[in-house]
């Protein structure tokens, strides 16, 4: 059975779609089959971070109306032959989605994947609603200022009354944090809030903070998730949160400027 | 068309399901006819508490304007309250002629306590008709928590929940509540007794719903978007800042809601 992971956020524009591409690349990188879904009907862009938009023959429309099977519609990663892609159309609108139809596409995938990421779009609209409804363990995409974590926080709230789990009255969906776009000087600067900040009013599982990098915007415009870019920060962010979600524990890193600081100055020496 | 109406017979039972919910809608209770009055009235009150009255619901209750001899034409009133943005949902103590304008309006006519509506608090003034901004009537829970019983006397029965109640969730108790994680900002709790939280309140808490004076609100961080015990209510802004970060308790005294830490 496969473990199914919905990458939420509630806010627009937060980082979901880079985050769902790192976190799969990542999973699959440690040899586990991963699939990863777009959610997002009608503005699909994982495909083009993902770099497989010249590929789409079906999609996860396609496949939920039955006019193509999973197995043509999903498509092989090109650096990664464990990870698989399954684009949202570009043309349907979202009424397409139908909570039945999103849960056969799932559990056929389970038969053979071991985990599932869905990249869900914003909102707390349809289809954000039906790419939590599955899950058994949220990512919930939080930039550090106030109006990303009140939608965090409301996006919480429907993860434990709104998925099958809750409506089963079964474990419920295991929530972890992740801190995206984080800046330290903007956050000394009191322009962006901090850690503490965020976790006072979410209190979540920290599973890692990605800090705002060029690397990121890099790494989508070549199509290739910014984990494979293992120079940069955010790439090893995202390899950090990968590791962490697997059990491994590692200290959290990029939480302030020091450590930047001081890597340049003795990074520089060695 | 018959394979069109077999298609039709096969899908039947799947397109529609009843479950059984509550509504939840504050009352407004109108003391006057004077449509430009209300208006203003209303507009001053949702200015105070913006968040707290956007797109709500709204059951008019004009039960104690008809006793002044001041019956409103409910069209007229539908529509200031669906101009700043409230969704009528359902009228009460209306006079015939009331509800045959409210039928045509397809607002429903709530007969169940039309007779004597239960409001427990007689000696409420003018000022305080738009006081009770939530009178649980039936409810609508956006996510439910706790689902609550449709039972109308007085329980003693005592809700825990030991999840943090996040923004956009209702929670509503009809005996005691006691919340052990925090309540977020954007979250309502309401209890027809008290309210306890363990944690940090910024969410709005309102106990005594059904008009219990004595209810007490208890928490160990005061940041709420607001207070209400019976009816009464503080918000945010009107909160001495001074008391956050200690335990506090909130009961009414004189229809004035005070708070007063606990040591
Ligand atoms: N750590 C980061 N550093 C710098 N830029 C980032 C970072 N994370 C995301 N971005 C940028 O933010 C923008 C939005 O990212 P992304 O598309 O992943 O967000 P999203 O939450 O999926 O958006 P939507 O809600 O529209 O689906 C992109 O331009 C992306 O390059
Ligand atoms: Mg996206």
């Amino acid at each position: 059975m496969a473990r199914i992971i919905v990458v939420t956020s509630g806010k627009g524009g937060v980082g979901k779609t880079t985050t769902s591409a790192a976190i799969a690349m990542g999973l699959a990188k440690k040899g586990h089959k991963t699939a990863i879904i777009d959610f997002d009907v009608g503005l699909r862009n994982l495909d083009l971070i993902m770099g497989c938009e010249r590929r789409v023959v079906y999609d996860f429309i396609n496949v939920i109306n039955g006019e193509a099977s999973i197995s043509q519609a999903l498509i092989r990663d090109k650096n990664c032959n464990l990870l698989y892609i399954l684009p949202a159309s570009q043309t349907r609108d979202k009424d397409a989605l139908s909570k039945e139809g999103v849960g056969r596409v799932l559990e056929e995938l389970s038969q053979e994947f071991k985990y599932i990421v869905c990249d869900s779009p914003a909102g707390i609209e349809k289809g954000a609603n039906l790419a939590l409804y599955y899950a058994d363990d949220a990512f919930v995409v939080t930039n550090p200022e106030i109006s990303s974590v009140r939608d965090s926080d409301r996006m919480l709230g429907l993860l434990s009354s709104k998925s099958r789990r809750a409506e089963r009255n079964e474990e419920p969906i295991k929530e972890y944090l992740l801190l995206t776009r984080y800046d330290p000087s903007r956050v000394k600067s009191g322009e962006m809030l901090a850690l503490d900040d965020v976790q006072e009013i979410l209190s979540l599982q920290l599973l890692g903070i990605v800090p705002e990098s060029k690397s990121v915007l890099t790494a989508s415009n070549a199509g290739i998730p910014v984990i494979l870019d293992e120079k940069s920060e955010a790439g090893q962010a995202y390899e950090d949160i990968v590791a962490r979600y697997l059990g491994e524990e590692r200290p959290h890193r990029f939480i302030d400027g020091k450590r930047g600081f001081l890597k340049m100055l003795f990074g520089g020496r060695s | 068309m018959s394979s069109n109406q077999q298609k039709k017979q096969t899908n039947v039972s799947s397109v529609i399901e009843f479950k059984s919910s509550t509504f939840f809608a504050p009352i407004l209770i109108l003391f006057d006819n004077d449509i430009a009055a209300i208006e203003l009235a209303l507009q001053e009150k949702i200015q105070q508490a913006p968040e707290f009255f956007k797109n709500s619901p709204l059951i008019i209750d004009v039960s104690e304007s008809n006793k002044l001899d001041c019956a409103i034409n409910i069209a007229d009133i539908a529509n200031v309250l669906r101009k700043i943005g409230l969704f009528p949902v359902g009228i009460r103590g209306g006079n015939g002629q009331q509800n045959t304008q409210a039928r045509a309006l397809f607002i429903p006519i709530d007969t169940a306590r039309t007779a004597g509506s239960k409001i427990s608090d007689e000696n409420t003034q003018k000022q305080s008709s738009v006081n009770k901004p939530s009178e649980p009537e039936k409810e609508i829970i956006e996510e439910p928590v706790v689902t609550p019983q449709s039972t109308p006397e007085p329980t003693t029965e005592t809700t825990l929940i030991t999840q943090p109640v996040r923004s956009g969730q209702r929670i509503y108790a009809s005996g005691d509540l006691i919340i052990m994680s925090q309540v977020s900002a954007g979250a309502e709790i309401m209890a027809e007794g008290n309210i306890h939280v363990y944690n940090t309140l910024r969410g709005r808490a309102l106990a005594g719903v059904q008009g219990k004076t004595d209810a007490r609100i208890f928490c160990l961080d005061l940041q709420a978007e607001l207070i209400s015990i019976a009816g009464d209510y503080k918000i945010y802004e009107d909160l001495n800042k001074q008391i956050s970060k200690k335990p506090v308790q909130i009961y009414l005294k004189d229809h004035a809601l005070i708070i007063q830490e606990i040591i």
